[in-house]
C-alpha cells in the first residue's frame, strides 16, 4: 500500500508569515487579535479580528516575496496567501526545481471556504455605481476558490491533479485528506494541499455577525475574545491566512532523501444531517469523523497524544469535547486537547490546514500549544487537559486534528511520527 | 516625450508590473511586455479612465503597441 508523508510546510497567519515565526508565537502564548485595521468598522457589531499583519510589522506578511506584482493586483488576498504558503512548502521540501516527469506526478489541492468575498463586494459596488463596462476583466478568476490551485500549478509547472475543496471551515482538513487519498490511489506522487481564507472585509464581518457566530461582546478587549471552553466565550474571532503542506508518497520521499515530518495515517469524514450552522447537539457527526479517522489509521484512541480541536470559542466547543470523550474516554486517555483558534482566531477554510501544521510541529518539538484565555473552564471540561494558557512539553507520538463546517460537514485527520 | 506618452507608460508599468525602460513606444503589449488578452482589456479600461476617452472594442483590438495607444488617445481625447 502506498503511504503518504508530509515533507514541507508553509504558513501565513496573524502571528507570522512563515512556519517558525508563527509557531514560536503560538508556543509563547501570543494573540494575533486586534481592532480591525483593514476597513472602517463604523456600524459593525464586531470590530475585532486576527488580521495578517502588514509587511513592516514584526511578524508581518510581505506579498512581494513569492507573488508577482501583476497577480497581486488581479486577485483576492486569499489567493495571495495561498500562493505564498504553497511556495514556502515547496521550498521547505526542496521541490522548487522538479524535472518534467516529476511535475507530471505533482498536483495541487488548496481550497477555501468562501473565496474572494472582498473582491466580490468591491466589484458589486463598482458595477452598481459605474456600470458593467467598469468591472475588471480579472474579476472572475481573481475570486474563484480553485484559483490558488490554478495559480500554483502555473507558477511551478505542476501537471498532476488540480483540485480545490469547498467545505466551509472543514476545507483545510478535507483538502489534506483528499490529496492524501490521491497519492494513495496513485494519481500523484506529490500533492500541495491546504486551505486559505481572507474575509476580513465589511460584508464578511457583517455576514458572520448577523449569523450570531462572531464574538461581539469583547470589542474593547480583542486579545481576550477568543476563549474556547471558557464559560465567558460567546462567538469566534475571525482570522485569515493560509496553510499548505507538501504531501509525498513515502518511497518517493525516502528515495530523494527528503526530510519527513509525519505520516498521514487516518482520515475521517461525516455529515451531521442536522442544521446549516448549528452542530448536532450530541456531536454525532464529530464523533463519527474521529472514529473513522482512528479506524483508517488502525490505531486505538489511547495512541493519540494531542488533539487540535475545532474549538471555535462558541457553544459548540463543549459538544465537540463531549464527542471526543465518547471516543477517547472521559480523560481522553491522557491526550492533551487545545484550540489554537484562541491565538490566531478562526481561519475558516484555512483553519484545518494551519492547525494540522501545528499538530505536525507538536510532533516535531514534543510540545503542545496552549488554549489562551481559558480561565474558567465550562462544565463538562473536568478531567481533560485543555492546555490552559501555557504551552506544555510532553511526549507526542500521534495527533488528531478536527475541523467542522457550516452545512454540518466534519473532517478528522490522524498523523504520526515516522 | 509627450505628456500623453508619459501617462500611458506609467499606466503600463503599473498594470503589467514591468520595468519602465522596457516600455518603449515600439513595444508590443503581448510580444514584448508579457500581457495577455485580459491584461489588454484592463489597460484599455485604465486609458479610458485616465484620459476620459471612450475606446470601443473595434478600436481596442487595433491597439497592440504602446505607440498605438498614445496615437489613439491623442487623436480622440476631448
Amino acid at each position: 500500500m502506498r503511504r503518504v508523508v508530509v515533507t514541507g510546510l508553509g504558513l501565513v497567519t496573524p502571528l507570522g508569515a512563515n512556519v517558525e515565526t508563527a509557531w514560536a508565537n503560538i508556543i509563547a502564548g501570543k494573540s494575533g487579535a486586534g481592532t480591525i485595521t483593514r476597513f472602517d468598522t463604523t456600524g459593525q457589531k464586531c470590530t475585532i479580528a486576527c488580521e495578517v499583519k502588514p509587511k513592516d510589522h514584526e511578524y508581518g506578511f510581505d506579498p512581494d516575496k513569492r507573488v508577482d506584482h501583476k497577480i497581486q493586483r488581479q486577485v483576492d488576498p486569499f489567493i495571495i496567501y495561498g500562493i505564498d504558503a504553497a511556495g514556502q512548502a515547496l521550498e521547505d521540501a526542496g521541490l522548487t526545481e522538479m524535472d518534467e516527469a516529476t511535475k507530471l506526478r505533482a498536483g495541487v489541492s488548496i481550497g477555501s471556504g468562501i473565496g474572494g468575498l472582498p473582491g466580490i463586494e468591491i466589484e458589486s459596488i463598482n458595477l452598481h455605481e459605474r456600470g458593467p463596462g467598469r468591472v475588471s476583466p480579472h474579476f472572475v478568476h481573481g475570486r474563484l476558490i480553485n484559483l490558488i490551485s490554478g495559480q500554483v500549478s502555473i507558477k511551478y509547472g505542476l501537471m498532476g491533479p488540480n483540485h480545490a475543496v469547498v467545505t466551509a471551515c472543514s476545507t483545510g482538513a478535507h483538502s489534506i485528506g483528499d490529496a492524501a487519498r490521491m497519492i494513495k490511489d496513485d494519481d500523484a506522487d506529490i500533492m500541495l494541499a491546504g486551505g486559505a481564507e481572507s474575509t476580513v472585509n465589511p460584508l464578511g464581518v457583517a455576514g458572520f455577525a448577523q449569523a450570531r457566530a462572531l464574538n461581539m461582546s469583547m470589542n474593547d478587549r480583542p486579545t481576550e475574545a477568543s476563549r474556547p471552553y471558557d464559560k465567558d466565550r460567546d462567538g469566534f474571532v475571525m482570522g485569515e491566512g493560509a496553510g499548505v503542506v507538501v504531501l509525498e508518497e513515502y518511497e518517493h520521499a525516502k528515495a530523494r532523501g527528503a526530510k519527513i515530518y509525519a505520516e498521514v495515517v487516518g482520515y475521517g469524514l461525516s455529515g451531521d444531517a442536522y442544521h446549516v450552522t448549528a452542530p448536532h447537539p450530541e456531536g454525532k457527526g464529530a464523533e463519527n469523523a474521529m472514529r473513522m479517522a482512528l479506524r483508517k489509521a488502525g490505531m486505538e484512541p489511547s495512541d493519540i497524544d494531542y488533539i487540535n480541536a475545532h474549538g471555535t470559542s462558541t457553544m459548540a466547543d463543549t459538544i465537540e469535547l463531549a464527542a471526543a470523550k465518547r471516543v477517547f474516554g472521559d480523560d481522553l486517555s491522557g491526550a492533551s486537547m487545545s484550540s489554537t483558534k484562541s491565538a490566531i482566531g478562526h481561519l475558516l477554510g484555512g483553519a484545518g490546514a494551519v492547525e494540522s501544521i501545528f499538530c505536525i510541529l507538536a510532533l516535531r518539538d514534543q510540545i503542545v500549544p496552549p488554549t489562551l484565555n481559558l480561565h474558567n473552564p465550562d462544565e463538562g471540561t473536568e478531567g481533560v487537559d485543555l492546555v490552559p494558557l501555557k504551552a506544555k512539553k510532553r511526549e507526542v507520538k500521534a495527533v488528531l486534528n478536527n475541523s467542522f463546517g457550516f452545512g454540518g460537514t466534519n473532517a478528522s485527520l490522524v498523523m504520526k511520527a515516522i | 516625450m509627450s505628456e500623453t506618452a508619459d501617462r500611458v507608460k506609467k499606466i503600463v508599468v503599473e498594470h503589467l508590473g514591468v520595468e519602465a525602460d522596457k516600455v518603449t513606444e515600439d513595444a508590443s503589449f503581448i510580444d514584448d511586455l508579457g500581457a495577455d488578452s485580459l491584461d489588454i482589456v484592463e489597460l484599455v479600461m485604465a486609458f479610458e479612465e485616465e484620459f476620459g476617452v471612450e475606446i470601443p472594442d473595434d478600436a481596442a483590438e487595433k491597439i497592440t503597441t504602446v505607440k498605438d495607444a498614445i496615437t489613439y488617445i491623442d487623436e480622440n481625447k476631448g
